[in-house]
C-alpha cells in the first residue's frame, strides 16, 4: 500500500461523509437535538430526584445538568456510531459500499477510513452540542474544551467500530431498528450517563456489575475527566481495548474470506 | 513475463457454493486485451455470483481468478486496481454531485485531484455529460446514471472492465447508447469487456460469448462458433438450446 494512495483514499472517504453530513441537514439537527432535550428537559425534571454527591472529577457539588454532559456527549458518539452503522447496511443494500470494498486496499484500511469518517463527523456535532449548551449556561472549564478533543477521538473510534461489528451481523434494513432499541438502550442505561454508579449500586449489585463491564461507562468516564482537564488512565485502557476487539472483530466480519459479508445471493 | 501476452482476465475451475447449493461449477474462461466478451446466461444463471468472486466480494475458495496475471486472493491490490466495475445495482451517492461522485472515486483509486479532474474530463466528453459535472446524481435520468458509472469505472483507466448487466431498466435508446459506447472502448481502447446479460439483441458480430446455465459454462467462443455449435442459425435459438428453454 502506497502512502500517496492511503492518504488519497482517506481524504476521499473524508470528504464524502462530509458532504452526505452537510446534505443531510435533518440528521445534524436530530444529533443536536436528542440531547439537548436531555439536558433541557429530562434534566430539569430530575433535577430535585437526583441529587449528585461530591464524586471525582468534580471538586464541588454539581447541578444535575451538569453531571449529565459527559453522558449527552457519549450520546452523541454511541448515536453517531449507529447512524454510521446503519448507512453501512444502507450502502450495502444499495450498492454503493461495493464501491469502497472494490478499491484496491486492504480492507481493513478501508473500514478504518469509513471508521475515521464517522469519529470526524461526531466530533463536529459533540462540539455544536458544547457550544449550544454554554448557551444555556452549562459549561465545562476552558481547558476541557481541548483535552476532550483526544477522547472523542477514541470513544468515536470505539463506537464506530462497535457499530460496523453490528452492521455486519445485520442482513436487511428492515432488522435495524430492533438491533437499535435491544443495543442502544441497555448501552446508554447501563453506565453512568446520567446518574453515577453508586447510586445503581444502591438498587441492585448485579445491575452495577453490568454497568461495570459495559465499555460504554468508560467511555463515559474517559470523557467525564476529560472535559475537567484530567485522564482517567482506566477508562482509557478499557476503552482502547475495546476498540481494538471491535476493530478485529469489524476486519473478520467485512472479510469475503471468512467474515459474514458476501455469503448471501444477491442477484443471478 | 510479457504483458501484452498476459490475458486480462483468467478465471480457471472456479466453483462456488452458497450452503450445499451449487452456484458456480468449475468455470472456466480468459479475456484478452481488447476482446469484448458476453457472458450470456438467464437469471439465477449465476452472473452476479461469478461478478462478486471476480471482485473480490466473495472469496474464490475452489478456482482461481487472474487479473492481467496478478492472482487475486494473493495479490488483490494489483488485481482490483486492474479493472473497472459497474455493478447491476447502481452504486452511485444520489445526493452527491457528479463531479463529487467521480472524484471520490478517484480518491479510492489513488488518483491526484490533477489527475481525476483530467480524467473525468475525457470521459464525461466521451459521454456528452461534461456539462453535467455539477449535477446532483439524484437528478440524473436512469440512463446517465449509468453513462455515470461506466465513467467512473474507466476513470482510473483499467485493462477489464465488468459490467453487470448495465441495461437494466433502461429504454431501448439509452441501452443502445450504452452497448455502441462499451464496444467503442473495447475496439478503439483495446479495454477488455466482460459483459453479462441475458438480452441477445446486445451482442454484436465480433464478439465473444459465453453461455452461462445453472452456474455452469455450456458453451464458449466466437459468436459464429457459438452458433454453429449448436446446429442453429442465429444465437437465439442457440441460447435457447444452451439453457434448455426452447418450447417445443
Amino acid at each position: 500500500m502506497k502512502l500517496t494512495h492511503a492518504l488519497r483514499c482517506l481524504n476521499g472517504v473524508l470528504v464524502r461523509e462530509a458532504l452526505r453530513f452537510v446534505h443531510q441537514r435533518e440528521r445534524f439537527i436530530a444529533a443536536l437535538v436528542r440531547p439537548l432535550v436531555w439536558l433541557l428537559v429530562f434534566a430539569a425534571g430530575f433535577r430535585a430526584a437526583l441529587g449528585v454527591s461530591i464524586i471525582e472529577p468534580y471538586e464541588t457539588y454539581i447541578e444535575y445538568e451538569v453531571y449529565i454532559v459527559p453522558g449527552l456527549v457519549a450520546m452523541i458518539q454511541l448515536f453517531n456510531g449507529m447512524q454510521s452503522s446503519l448507512s453501512m447496511v444502507y450502502d450495502r443494500e444499495m450498492g454503493s459500499m461495493r464501491t469502497l470494498l472494490v478499491s484496491p486496499l486492504p480492507r481493513w484500511y478501508l473500514l478504518l477510513c469509513k471508521l475515521l469518517a464517522g469519529t470526524l463527523v461526531s466530533i463536529f456535532q459533540v462540539y455544536a452540542f458544547l457550544v449550544v449548551a454554554i448557551a444555556f449556561g452549562v459549561q465545562v472549564p476552558l481547558i476541557g474544551y481541548a483535552a476532550v478533543l483526544p477522547a472523542l477521538i477514541i470513544c468515536g473510534l470505539m463506537l464506530g467500530a462497535f457499530g460496523m461489528v453490528l452492521s455486519s451481523l445485520i442482513r436487511q434494513l428492515e432488522n435495524f431498528a430492533g438491533i437499535m432499541n435491544f443495543v442502544i438502550f441497555p448501552t446508554f442505561f447501563l453506565s453512568p450517563a446520567l446518574y453515577p454508579l453508586w447510586k445503581m449500586q444502591e438498587s441492585s449489585d448485579f445491575l452495577f456489575l453490568l454497568c461495570r463491564f459495559n465499555p460504554f461507562t468508560h467511555v463515559v468516564e474517559l470523557i467525564r475527566f476529560a472535559l475537567y482537564g484530567q485522564f482517567n488512565i482506566q477508562a482509557a485502557a478499557i476503552v482502547s481495548f475495546a476498540l481494538l476487539v471491535c476493530m478485529s472483530l469489524a476486519v473478520y466480519a467485512y472479510d469475503p474470506a471468512r467474515g459474514m459479508i458476501g455469503r448471501k445471493p444477491v442477484g443471478n | 513475463m510479457n504483458i501484452m501476452q498476459t490475458h486480462a482476465l483468467e478465471i480457471s475451475g472456479v466453483s462456488y457454493r452458497y450452503g450445499t447449493k451449487l452456484a458456480l461449477g468449475d468455470v472456466n474462461f480468459t479475456i484478452s486485451p481488447g476482446e469484448f466478451k458476453v457472458l450470456l446466461g438467464p437469471n439465477g444463471a449465476g452472473k452476479t455470483t461469478l461478478f462478486s468472486l471476480v471482485t473480490r466480494l466473495y472469496h474464490t475458495s475452489e478456482g482461481r481468478i487472474l487479473v492481467r496475471g496478478a492472482a487475486l486472493n494473493e495479490n488483490p491490490a494489483r488485481a482490483l486496481s486492474c479493472m473497472g466495475v459497474v455493478f447491476q445495482q447502481p452504486t452511485l451517492d444520489l445526493d452527491l454531485t457528479v463531479r463529487q461522485n467521480l472524484l471520490y472515486h478517484a480518491a479510492l483509486h489513488g488518483l491526484s485531484r490533477r489527475q481525476a479532474v483530467a480524467r473525468m474530463e475525457v470521459e464525461l466528453t466521451r459521454l456528452n455529460m461534461s456539462e453535467r459535472m455539477d449535477e446532483r446524481v439524484r437528478n440524473l435520468n436512469g440512463g446517465h446514471r449509468r453513462r455515470l458509472e461506466i465513467a467512473r469505472a474507466l476513470l482510473h483507466s483499467p485493462d477489464l472492465l465488468l459490467l453487470d448487466e448495465p441495461t437494466v431498466g433502461l429504454d431501448v435508446p439509452s441501452r443502445r447508447d450504452i452497448v455502441e459506447h462499451v464496444h467503442k472502448l473495447s475496439r478503439h481502447d483495446g479495454i477488455a469487456v466482460l459483459w453479462a446479460t441475458h438480452l441477445i439483441d446486445e451482442i454484436h458480430e465480433g464478439d465473444s460469448v459465453i453461455v452461462l446455465h445453472q452456474g455452469r459454462v455450456r458453451d464458449d467462443g466466437s459468436l459464429a462458433d457459438v452458433v454453429s455449435n449448436s446446429g442453429v442459425s442465429d444465437i437465439a435459438q442457440a441460447f435457447d438450446i444452451l439453457t434448455d428453454s426452447r418450447t417445443s
